[in-house]
């Protein structure tokens, strides 16, 4: 693809600045059997996490016998992707499941409730690009509204490179035409990277500025979530003792 | 009543020192939890609005035996822990095991309100039923909330709890692992009320609303009845006809099993 078709006149295919998410739109508490849930949007990407414990350790030799363990399930729905997707676990699904699994790890007191398991299952309903993104930030906030304890929110957003220019939050037709993705998973408070995938080639210089702009957006992504938390329990704060 | 405040999951609270639901970093303490923050002399702690029931020592839980043992009994206590209650904590009786059936005293299924006495590392919970309050609790009805929702159902001072026992004649146990036990005559209005308090427990002035509501059903309930006895009953009929569609009408007058 020629560089007229991603940028024109300074703006993206879909009329963004170089530098800007799309509309997002978190809720927690989507579902009803689940200790603790939430629904996260960014664009027409939807993911929807479901956490259940801390719970008893099935099989049980995966017990540890100080600490809590996270299992973590990404899958994506056949019907997510324009193309139907085969059902099912997959090579794709495995490697998320895992790096978000590690991204989460850190924020977590999983010493609190030893001999337990938290499970965390994440669904991607509408596949638009920053698949793991959306599914990291809502299982960030699921697991916040099990009461699970926890340092901080987990923020995680893409960045990349589209016909010569470093953006923010690639989508649609820039995820496959692009020359580079890369999705960062950002604690704030502790100002730590756990989570940085390449997809691309870039030098040394290029992906400090990618990085950079990367963690900006996990600030707004951050943002949203806060205000997510706060509208579910806020009505709730009133509560006397 | 004061409204505290809501933090989030890494708020700052303040300097000092972290009490629950809080953790240090230098001398600050900061919030692992959705909850309210509150302050006691330089200790920041925060009170978790979610979550599970994670056994505490002194708590009061409603429990079911789920396994005997030999000479112990183990008993869920909606965690994912299990907690035990060994024979000697369960009765002050001499018992020869070899000759005895465990299952007179305690048997699978059955429901007590036990104390939690200790709680190690490891999460190994260990009841008794020593204290005065503790009992086995026979029939009644079973209703689950959250466990962060339980000081509510309480109220302050019991005040809540209390309330309800009163205006419908019931008994009523709470657990402190969000199990609550109910027992008499009006059993039905008292599991709505328990599940109206949960649902609204954000609202002020919630055990008036409550008791409202509870006074309303009992009236209506006392009215159904004297009509299923067959009582001459003159005044307003046209009210009457209307209680006589409510769902509450076919629970009544059966006996509970």
């Amino acid at each position: 693809m020629t560089e007229l078709e991603l940028i024109k006149n300074g703006k993206r295919t879909d009329g963004r600045a170089f530098d800007e998410l799309r509309p997002m739109e978190a809720k927690v508490g989507v579902l009803k059997n689940a200790d603790g849930s939430a629904m996260f949007r960014i664009g027409n990407t939807v993911a929807v996490a479901g956490v259940f414990g801390p719970r008893k350790v099935f099989p049980k030799h995966q017990e540890v016998s100080d600490r809590a363990i996270l299992r973590v399930r990404y899958n994506m729905a056949p019907f997510a992707t324009s193309e139907r997707s085969r059902p099912g676990i997959s090579r794709r699904s495995t490697e998320i499941s895992m790096v978000i699994r590690e991204a989460i790890v850190p924020s977590l007191f999983l010493e609190e409730f030893p001999k337990t398991a938290v499970d965390v299952y994440i669904e991607v309903l509408q596949a638009d690009a920053s698949t793991r993104c959306a599914g990291l930030n809502a299982a960030s906030l699921a697991l916040a509204d099990a009461g699970i304890p926890m340092r901080d929110l987990v923020a995680s957003c893409s960045a990349g490179k589209i016909a010569g220019t470093v953006v923010l939050d690639i989508a649609g037709k820039e995820d496959t035409e692009g020359e580079l993705d890369l999705p960062v998973a950002f604690y704030k408070k502790q100002n730590m990277i756990t989570l940085l995938q390449m997809d691309g080639i870039t030098n040394k210089e290029e992906i400090k500025e990618i990085v950079k702009l990367a963690i900006k957006g996990c600030d707004t992504v951050y943002q949203e979530q806060r205000s997510a938390l706060k509208r579910k329990y806020m009505a709730e704060s009133a509560i006397e003792v | 009543m004061n409204d505290r405040k809501l933090v989030l999951p890494g708020d700052f609270l303040g300097e000092g020192r972290s009490g629950n639901n809080a953790f240090m970093d230098g001398n600050k303490v900061y919030s692992r939890s959705v909850g309210l923050v509150e302050e006691k002399g330089g200790v920041f702690f925060v009170i978790p609005l979610s979550g599970i029931y994670s056994p505490k020592r002194g708590d009061g839980v409603v429990g079911k035996v789920q396994e005997i043992i030999f000479s112990k009994f183990i008993i869920d206590i909606n965690s994912p822990y299990e907690a035990v209650l060994s024979l000697s904590e369960a009765t002050d009786e001499y018992i020869d095991l070899t000759k005895t059936d465990l299952t007179q005293y305690l048997n699978y299924d059955d429901l007590i309100f036990a104390e939690i006495i200790s709680v190690s590392k490891t999460k190994n919970v260990q009841l008794s039923m020593k204290d005065r309050k503790c009992r086995k609790l026979r029939g009644g009805r079973v209703v689950n909330v959250t466990p962060a929702k339980v000081p509510r159902i309480i109220g302050k001072g019991g005040s809540m709890v209390e309330m309800i026992k009163e205006t419908t004649n019931t008994q009523i146990v709470v657990g402190q692992n969000g199990i609550v036990w109910v027992k008499g005559d009006n059993e039905d209005i008292a599991i709505e009320a328990i599940i109206e308090v949960e649902k609204k427990s954000h609202v002020h002035g919630l055990t008036d609303k409550i008791k409202d509501m509870v006074e309303k059903r009992m009236t209506a309930e006392k009215r159904v009845r004297t009509d299923a006895e067959g009582r001459p009953h003159t005044s307003d009929r046209k009210v009457d006809a209307e209680d006589n569609h409510s769902p509450m009408h076919e629970d009544f007058n059966g006996d509970d099993d």
